[in-house]
């Protein structure tokens, strides 16, 4: 293993069936049935995939779905505003907890 | 309007050899690999390809065009002269006279460019044959000499079908060229005026949807959704149906995903979206091309790759039916772009 992330291994995520071929059953139609045009088109899942795979900053998942964003229609104004909106909960996420912060302060303090 | 980009004919470009793109198609970057069409078609049962009877004559009139699209894989443009001559469709019409194929799909270049255009679509009509046309919209308001096609075509039925590859002038003129998007609406509000797209009137106004890169087109009917929405909303025009065509990895739409580094993965892209479904319905069972000079083809691609029909009717002066019904369909490496996803052909989606 010369290095942690290979492009090329996105295209290999099937093969995680090769060690549990009932589980990884499972997940994939799951995963077919949570992105099909639904109550939410496959557009909007698609740019909440890609706002999410920004949140937990996974690379394979910033590939597939700015590709797959754009091929549902999605324009890159959307693309960045879903971005946004990412970065958006996880400062709020961070900032929040300011009042905890100083719930304890207040608590500690004279 | 300026231009997005000039012809490869022009600039004396290797890619506007039909041979140079075939050879890239078989050994450029990193595509030895991938497995041959024909090898991907075989456990279909689908090989070798046969056509169904031609319901549709699809005839190139000429590659003169007043646009110089990116992605144009007939690569057309306004330098272009190839044209065809009135005596050619004469041999299309006395064609047309003696078979039933029904319809008639006129492309080019810009169509409506070919001085005989007009001619050609009323002689047509008479043999009481169904007329689509391949019209990229901004014709219409090029010149004061085209502004009543809308008219022309409203009085004929003919169906429209024009390219918009999306709903914003952004994107639609990196493609297209500076101001298409605007010309395009203008465009449209005119056929509309005539009763195109516009409910009740039959008059059929169908747009197409290429992506805007080494993609694949999305779901046409999501897509259709949004494109109406948008286009009423901010512009006020009406469309009927958008269909969704996927780029084919030749001409200027090569020259594109070789210049970006993006050739090796596309085809790759395309290899893995093949879709068995969508190669039982591709659009050269049932179709009959024609080139400008009089030529045959499975289809507009294998014309602009110079790959004839296998047939011993090769022109459209010779034209046998059923000769041309026991040929087998020429296929090339090209063909990945009709069969992947939800796959593609000029009518759009075929699953």
């Amino acid at each position: 293993m010369s290095t942690y992330y290979d492009p090329k291994d996105l295209g290999k995520f099937g093969e995680i069936a090769e060690f549990q071929p009932a589980l990884a059953e499972k997940f994939f139609s799951w995963y077919g049935d949570v992105f099909a045009e639904g109550a939410l088109t496959q557009r909007e899942k698609s740019l909440i995939a890609l706002a999410v795979a920004h949140a937990v900053q996974c690379p394979y998942c910033i590939d597939a779905y700015s590709t797959d964003s754009l091929q549902k229609g999605a324009t890159e104004e959307m693309m960045m505003e879903a971005v946004h909106v990412a970065a958006a909960i996880r400062g709020g996420a961070s900032l929040v907890h300011g009042v905890m912060m100083m719930n304890k302060v207040k608590e500690v303090s004279m | 309007m300026s231009q997005a980009t000039t012809s490869l004919h022009r600039r004396g470009a290797d890619l506007a050899n039909a041979a140079f793109q075939l050879n890239v198609l078989h050994h450029g970057d990193s595509v030895e690999n991938l497995p041959s069409f024909a090898e991907k078609l075989r456990p279909s049962g689908l090989m070798p390809l046969r056509p169904l009877s031609p319901e549709i004559l699809q005839v190139n009139v000429g590659k003169m065009c007043n646009q110089a699209c990116k992605h144009c894989h007939v690569d057309a443009g306004p330098d272009r002269t190839e044209i065809m001559t009135r005596e050619t469709m004469q041999q299309c019409l006395d064609v047309l006279a003696r078979t039933d194929i029904g319809t008639v799909d006129l492309t080019g270049g810009a169509p409506e460019m070919n001085p005989d255009f007009r001619w050609f679509v009323d002689e047509i009509h008479a043999l009481g044959r169904k007329v689509m046309v391949r019209c990229n919209l901004t014709i219409i308001v090029s010149n004061p000499k085209y502004r009543d096609l809308p008219k022309f075509y409203a009085e004929r039925g003919v169906h429209v079908v024009s390219s918009l590859p999306f709903y914003d002038a952004k994107h639609t003129d990196r493609q297209r060229g500076g101001g298409v998007f605007d010309d395009s609406m203008e465009a449209m509000r005119l056929l509309n005026a005539e009763g195109y797209g516009v409910g009740g009137s039959g008059l059929v106004l169908d747009l197409v949807y290429n992506p805007l890169g080494a993609l694949l087109p999305g779901p046409q009917a999501s897509l259709e959704k949004e494109f109406k929405r948008v286009l009423s909303d901010k512009h006020g025009v009406a469309f009927n149906s958008l269909i969704c065509i996927t780029n084919m990895p030749i001409s200027r739409f090569l020259e594109y995903l070789i210049d970006s580094g993006n050739y090796g993965r596309y085809m790759e892209t395309l290899v893995n979206a093949f879709n068995p479904a969508a190669a039982q319905n591709v659009m050269c069972r049932n179709t009959i091309s024609v080139g400008w000079d009089g030529q045959l083809y499975d289809c507009d691609f294998n014309q602009m790759l110079e790959l004839p029909v296998a047939s011993s009717s090769k022109h459209i002066s010779t034209f046998d039916v059923e000769k041309l019904n026991s040929r087998a369909i020429v296929i090339d490496q090209h063909c990945y772009g009709c069969t992947a996803g939800a796959g593609s052909s000029c009518g759009g989606q075929l699953t």
